[in-house]
């Protein structure tokens, strides 16, 4: 593939050297990554790792300081900021909805912003409420609304421009699980239309379901980048016991008498995790010391990964 | 379509749509006290304080003299809380303005489609208010005496400009909303009281010099101008200082928002 090409067939995202500096402190400090059109692309990390400072400048929020952004093709300067934002959907973190307007206003008013109008705007406006699920509750304004459909609303609005790549920003914070599950199966329904997505969240469960590919970030870097499955296997062993100790005492006898036999091990405050190949190998190890009524056998998860890579967990 | 300073049209129009949808639902909520403000100073002043000056001022019945100034501040004061109160609700509190940044529209296409909502505010109060007198002026006293008055509709118009512009540059400068008692009690009230819309402004010692340093005074001196017919180069003046004044503001407020907001 020729360089010339680049704008219609290279990445949907390009980021070298990428970096944003509020006073001394770097909140993303030289990240490179590379996002695919039609990949479901996440950024795993905790808050203040940095993530939505790297949306904020994906969407065009905040100037980029240091290294190279190009946006669908775009460079991420001043002058091409409309063009990319055009071919942009953004959710961002916090509810930013007219409260006092129903769901149907909303995208009224915003779908002038892309240009839509008559019959075009209505049939657009009908498939979003109808994809959002929200048909039924179109004429209640949005105060109304639990946090769940607030954004699903959000989304919507952010699907009007048909855009080409959709920015969603820890988009499941603060919601119940049951809709959690929902906005996932309406963000993989999207993935499977071909839209590229990028996503930000602190929960592992939600990168390991949702993402094809993702990079974990840490205090303004990128500390590990694969596919769930592949970071996983590339950088713990797959089978982790986790013991809830709180006594400082009964941790130092654990660990001296998991010795070698853990191949790593992880202290959090009210847990202990000794990780190996064989799951059953730990937990008879631990049975040759104690009773294991405090204790877990489980295969390893992204929270391992991070835990392994950073030294500290993700919340 | 491009205006200078890059801003869209169109961009600009979906803000001044969003705010119209809005206003639908609380229109008359927001509408009636601000009629009633500047009808309300007329009638006690004009026609209470007026009756006790019988010769009137300037040559005029004290209510016509009084009447075109009052306009000029509903003008005013629809646009201030546009931009002041209702501006930094949207920006900061509903976070609006992330969501419109978030569309291909740019902060100058916000400022201004926000800038031509509050003129339509401005005027709606300046309009009704000059619909109020030139009907008084049909049975009692001669407040809108002159075909001039036609034009006032346009310099109402500029006059809400002038005053939308003043109070962005305010709320662009402020993060905590209860900095606008300042803008009220410390700058729009003394305009109001001291911009000639009572008295001439030459009541105190270098009134006129200073006055001539203020926004509301060429306002009222052209709502007066106009009403009475009395079409004065020094009236032109007025119109000439409003004009440059909004244009000037034009300039900085867009570029006062960026830094807030693009950072």
């Amino acid at each position: 593939m020729t360089s010339r090409m680049a704008d219609e067939s290279g990445p949907a995202i390009e980021a070298r050297g990428l970096t944003k500096r509020y006073g001394n402190r770097a909140a993303v400090d030289g990240v490179d990554f590379r996002i695919e059109r039609g990949e479901f692309f996440g950024f795993l990390g905790p808050n203040g790792a940095g993530k939505s400072t790297t949306m904020r400048m994906i969407y065009r929020a905040t100037p980029v300081d240091d290294g190279v952004l190009r946006v669908l093709g775009h460079e991420a300067i001043p002058q091409n900021d409309r063009a990319i934002k055009s071919r942009l959907g953004v959710v961002p973190q916090e509810y930013n909805l007219d409260e006092r307007m129903t769901a149907r206003e909303i995208l009224e008013v915003f779908s002038r912003f892309y240009g839509l109008r008559g019959e075009a705007r209505r049939t657009r406006i009908s498939e979003l409420l109808d994809f959002a699920e929200l048909e039924d509750r179109k004429t209640s304004p949005v105060a109304e609304l639990s946090g769940g459909l607030k954004r699903r609303v959000q989304i919507a609005r952010g699907l009007l421009g048909v855009p080409d790549v959709l920015v969603l920003d820890e988009p499941t914070t603060g919601l119940d699980p049951r809709a959690r599950r929902a906005l996932w199966d309406k963000l993989i329904a999207l993935g499977d239309r071909g839209t590229t997505i990028v996503l930000t969240t602190h929960y592992m469960d939600e990168a390991e379901k949702l993402c094809d590919r993702l990079v974990v970030m840490d205090e303004g870097k990128i500390v590990a980048e694969g596919t769930p499955a592949g970071l996983i296997a590339d950088n713990v062993p797959p089978q982790v016991l986790e013991i809830v100790v709180p006594e400082a005492a009964e941790r130092r006898r654990l660990h001296e008498h998991f010795g070698p036999v853990a191949l790593a091990r992880v202290e959090l405050a009210d847990r202990l995790l000794f990780y190996g190949t064989d799951g059953e190998a730990l937990l008879r190890r631990l049975f040759e010391l104690r009773d294991g009524t405090d204790a877990r056998v489980r295969a390893a998860n992204l929270e391992d990964v991070f835990l392994s890579l950073t030294g500290h967990g993700l919340s | 379509m491009r205006l200078p300073g890059d801003i869209d049209l169109r961009m600009a129009f979906a803000v001044f749509m969003r705010n119209a949808t809005d206003y639908r639902r609380t229109w008359w909520l927001n509408i009636l006290p601000n009629f009633f403000e500047p009808v309300l100073y007329l009638l006690g002043l004009g026609i209470g304080l007026g009756y006790y000056m019988r010769e009137g001022l300037e040559g005029k019945d004290f209510i016509a003299w009084l009447a075109p100034g009052l306009m000029a501040s509903a003008a005013m004061n629809g646009a201030s809380f546009e931009t002041t109160y209702n501006m930094f609700v949207r920006m900061t509190f509903a976070k609006l303005y992330d969501a419109y940044l978030a569309t291909p529209a740019q902060i100058q296409d916000i400022a201004f489609g926000e800038l031509l909502w509050a003129i339509v505010r401005a005027m709606m109060y300046g309009v009704v208010f000059l619909i109020v007198v030139s009907v008084m002026s049909l049975f009692g006293p001669p407040i809108v005496t002159s075909p001039w008055a036609l034009l006032l509709p346009v310099m109402l118009a500029l006059i809400g400009a002038m005053f939308a512009l003043i109070g962005q540059l305010y709320t662009s400068c402020i993060r905590v909303i209860d900095l606008y008692s300042f803008y009220y009690t410390l700058w729009l009230t003394p305009l109001f009281l001291f911009s000639g819309i009572f008295y001439p402004v030459d009541r105190f010692a270098h009134g006129e010099q200073i006055a001539w340093f203020t926004p509301l005074y060429h306002a009222v001196r052209v709502c007066r101008g106009l009403s009475h017919g009395e079409v004065t180069t020094s009236m032109w003046g007025s119109v000439v200082w409003m004009l440059v004044s909004s244009v000037v503001l034009m300039r900085v407020v867009p570029w006062r928002l960026r830094r807030r907001f693009f950072r």
